[in-house]
């Protein structure tokens, strides 16, 4: 059980002091979220709004051969049903999936695979409506797992799915959808300088993004033609785009209305009900409502790979790694698409390496298709590298972490796939860990084992827009299109206020639809306090400079004499020419007219992120059970804007890690249908299971954004897995290769020692 | 199909009737009859606490719970938290701690926390942890919640 430490258990390592960036004020939408008053995507109302059901296949592979309706749309109530053969066809690759992940056409890929939707005047009408539906399916035998799905006797999912292997497109169908090699240097020539070499093999079952939420989503394609989508999403753009693709009518035709998301995790980036709503709102003309049950969202939607890798790393003596071999092989799901490209690109990154080599291949499965899941691919390729890196460092007598500062990647490091580091701070986390009172306290006691892990994300920056209107009260209203889904409206407001030099509480930000701002990514890939809080930087930016220059019209001065600072403009010649900015916000309208700012960005300058994690763990050697004693996280965030949510996301993205490592998986039957889909059943952790997560947040400044932010929501997830494996090796003295470690597997690993 | 039941119920200290059909649970009916949407859907089964609400002094999950079921009960329900305009001191911590990130789970920790501190006005860590075990966040790893939880039970001692 956690107890009370004699040291600080969040500690922020700060670069830089300003204003408003790096304090802590209450997030804008605090009261609405703790009172209940915040409106999510199941939480839509409209008049006439009729209620949505969908019906799911039964099995995980099978060809169907007709839907029969007719009961259905007999049932009193009901008021529409729909297939894939509503929705507009043709057309090949990418949108076809796309297409038949929503509604499948001619084949059901996986249990939970949407069939058919009903439209009634409730939802239980609905589900009784779904009931009714006869499918006739010729039963197909299911593959569910990487390595069998790979073999040339498995089930073919796609007959028209050809491996396109280094380049080449084979002339053979198969679930192999893509082979890709990184290449640095000479890894055959480097295995054969080492003293030390270890190859390892790791396998990782399917994991779900888990958000609270289930998908909700509401359309209204009125009578005007226009098509409005109330829902809760990861990106509103993006789920116009998407729609968009897959009704076949342009992007200007829709208009998305992002609600509160209650979590996303990755899983809220793909769209699944929006466009089946559409299709229903088109033939009853009326706004459907359509919302997931536990059980739709842990069979019909994105989970995170299973995967299987093999390792090989070759060290001397002295430290320094002579070659490495990554080999990742994961689960796209239903079509192609697994995140495997991600993780090659973060499996060695770590380390600055002259031989390297990274194949990658990407799996079809008859499972759900995979979605993004926070660092998507990372923590699968880390459980199996970070325990090699542990393996080797063991074997020639280095401490772990000593080890790891040997070979860090650092500023011109050239990483496998290609790109040179910048400026990362990485030596810095580390340094972080070795020195933190954690690493350097007794374990008490039998059975304890202690265990590093570091992780590596580059991040993204992509897209953001942001409106800022002057109020003659001297606030500002700021826009943005970015999804709030964990206090990312205060992270952005922040850099607008210290850019205007106003308090927090001046800048009133707002999320709003897609017609209102201009085109915003999604809310992922690290991106949103970075790119959209740049965009938030530059509309304040415009807005500063047009003040300037009305405060300097007003005074007849030049605009290069007058300064604003603590939010008050000075002329610099004259000191008796001072105002404040709420007395010339109060001017505005009669000297000119009020003033607005805006910016649309795609900042380049992405600074890629690390974090490592030390954990203590107990193992019962009878029952198996880990208990985690101890964990702390260390991530180099770059500037910390918010510093408490930037501490949220490290301690819950190692929670994720931790459940991944402990409990979490799909257990698949052997007609491949998922069997745990409740979260009894699809255990994650709970309060019970952990103790307090201490964080380090070391400021390493990225030189590519205004303030020096990174984006943190990823990378906190990397590592847990392999430190948490790593922690079990240390207490029982030997190590487990496949997650999740549960306790049948650790009893399992201490019985076969 | 059976009629419609009319309920008589008293939610957030005022007098509530309701029609709602046998099937409909207590959720379903604050959230759809009612329109009090605060109390949130997460599993349906009772396994994630987002839709927790106090019935006659013992927290429940609503989903489990039948409409038909609150017939002469007392209820509250997150709406019912908060005195008028002043956050209830729980809410204000939550904030002040950074104890929510996409906040759906918020309104049922909110709930919990507050029939724990009710009964319990100086629990332990692990008293909290196990009393609000029932109540999934995805997002925080409950460091936060937890801290949030211990520092309103010391400014509601105080105050």
């Amino acid at each position: 059980m956690a107890t009370t430490r004699d040291y600080e258990p969040n500690v922020v390592l700060s670069n830089q002091d300003y204003n408003v960036v790096g304090t802590r004020p209450l997030r804008p939408d605090g009261a609405d979220k703790v009172t209940g008053r915040a409106l999510y995507g199941a939480d839509f109302a409209a008049a006439g709004l009729l209620s949505g059901s969908v019906l799911r296949s039964p099995h995980a592979h099978a060809r169907i051969k007709s839907i029969d309706t007719s009961k259905a749309e007999a049932l009193d109530g009901v008021r529409a049903v729909v297939t894939s053969a509503d929705f507009p066809q043709g057309g090949e690759g990418p949108v076809v999936w796309q297409r038949d992940n929503v509604l499948a056409s001619d084949k059901a890929l996986y249990r939970g695979h949407a069939i058919a939707a009903v439209a009634a005047a409730s939802p239980h009408i609905a589900e009784e409506a779904v009931s009714l539906i006869d499918v006739d399916y010729e039963v197909l035998t299911p593959v569910t797992d990487v390595q069998s799905s790979m073999k040339g006797d498995a089930p073919i999912l796609h007959d028209s799915l050809m491996t396109d292997e280094l380049g080449e497109k084979a002339d053979k169908a198969s679930n192999v959808a893509s082979h890709f090699q990184h290449v640095k240097g000479d890894v055959k020539a480097g295995f054969k300088e080492a003293d030390v070499v270890i190859e390892r093999e790791f396998t990782t079952k399917t994991v779900h993004q888990g958000y609270i939420e289930p998908q909700a989503a509401t359309a209204l394609w009125n009578n005007d033609g226009r098509l409005h989508i109330w829902c809760s999403t990861q990106g509103s753009f993006a789920a116009r785009d998407a729609c968009a693709k897959i009704l076949d009518i342009p992007v200007s035709q829709i208009r998305v209305v992002p609600l509160e998301i209650g979590g996303g995790f990755g899983g809220k980036i793909d769209v699944y009900l929006e466009p089946v709503a559409a299709l229903l709102s088109k033939k009853t003309g009326t706004p459907v409502k359509l919302v997931m049950s536990r059980a739709d969202v842990l069979q019909g939607t994105g989970p995170t790979p299973g995967s299987y890798a093999k390792i090989k790393i070759g060290a001397k003596k002295d430290g320094t790694i002579t070659a490495a071999h990554a080999y990742l092989a994961m689960e796209a799901g239903a079509y192609p698409g697994s995140p495997v490209g991600a993780g090659a690109m973060c499996v060695l990154a770590p380390y600055d390496l002259e031989n390297a080599l990274v194949d990658g291949y990407d799996v079809v499965v008859n499972k759900p298709k995979t979605a993004a899941y926070r660092a998507p691919g990372a923590p699968n390729a880390a459980f199996a590298g970070e325990q090699v890196i542990d393996e080797v460092a063991k074997a020639i007598g280095m401490d772990p972490i000593d080890f790891r500062m040997k070979n860090a990647a650092k500023e011109g490091t050239r990483q496998v796939h290609g790109p040179t580091f910048p400026r990362v701070g990485y030596e810095e986390v580390l340094e972080a860990m070795k020195s933190h009172p954690h690493y350097n306290a007794p374990l008490d006691g039998p059975n304890q084992g202690r265990g590093v892990a570091v992780g590596f994300w580059f991040n993204i920056g992509f897209d953001s827009a942001c409106n800022i209107a002057v109020n003659a009260d001297g606030t500002v209203t700021l826009q943005e299109g970015s999804t709030d889904i964990g206090g990312t409206r205060a992270s952005i407001a922040m850099q607008a206020a210290e850019v205007l030099t106003l308090p927090y509480e001046k800048v009133h930000p707002t999320v709003v639809d897609t017609d209102t701002i201009g085109f915003t990514a999604v809310t992922g890939g690290s991106r949103t306090t970075f790119a959209t809080g740049w965009a938030a930087y530059e509309a304040a930016q415009d807005v500063r400079t047009k003040m300037i220059d009305r405060a300097a019209q007003i005074w007849e001065v030049d605009a290069d004499t007058v300064e604003l600072e603590d939010a008050v403009f000075k002329s610099k010649s004259d000191p008796e020419l001072s105002m404040t900015f709420a007395e010339l916000a109060g001017q505005l309208g009669r000297s000119g007219g009020g003033i607005t700012g805006t910016a649309a960005v795609s900042p380049s300058g992405v600074g890629g992120a690390f974090a490592g994690n030390i954990v203590d763990v107990e193992v019962d050697p009878e029952t198996g059970k880990t208990e985690i004693l101890r964990f702390t996280v260390v991530q180099d965030a770059g500037k910390a804007i918010h510093p408490s949510y930037v501490e949220g996301q490290m301690q819950g993205g190692a929670v994720q890690g931790i459940g991944w490592a402990l409990n979490e998986e799909y257990y698949m039957s052997d007609s491949g249908t998922m069997d745990n889909v409740s979260l009894l059943d699809y255990r994650m952790p709970t309060s019970l299971d952990l103790p307090m997560i201490d964080t380090v947040i070391v400021e390493v400044a990225n030189p590519g954004h205004p303030y020096g932010v990174r984006g943190v929501g990823e990378a906190p997830i990397i590592p847990p897995t392999p430190a948490i494996a790593n922690a079990i090796e240390n207490a029982i003295g030997t190590r487990l290769f496949a997650l999740p470690m549960n306790p049948a597997a650790v009893a399992k690993a201490v019985m076969d020692k | 199909m059976p009629g419609k039941t009319y309920v008589q119920t008293n939610i957030n200290g005022e007098h509530v009737d309701f029609l709602c059909e046998p099937r409909q649970s207590l959720l379903e009916c604050l959230r759809d009859v009612i329109g009090l949407t605060g109390t949130k859907e997460g599993c349906n089964d009772g396994n994630c606490g987002a839709c927790t609400v106090e019935m006659d002094g013992r927290i429940v999950t609503s989903c489990l719970v039948l409409g038909v079921e609150a017939e002469g009960k007392e209820i509250t329900t997150i709406e019912g938290i908060a005195d008028g305009s002043t956050l209830h001191p729980i809410q204000q911590s939550f904030l002040e701690n950074a104890a929510l990130q996409c906040g759906i789970c918020t309104p049922g920790f909110i709930v919990a926390s507050k029939s724990l501190l009710d009964q319990n006005p100086d629990p332990t860590e692990h008293e909290i942890r196990f009393w609000l075990a029932n109540n999934l966040c995805r997002c925080t790893g409950y460091d936060k919640i937890i801290r949030a939880v211990q520092d309103a039970a010391v400014k509601m001692q105080e105050a």
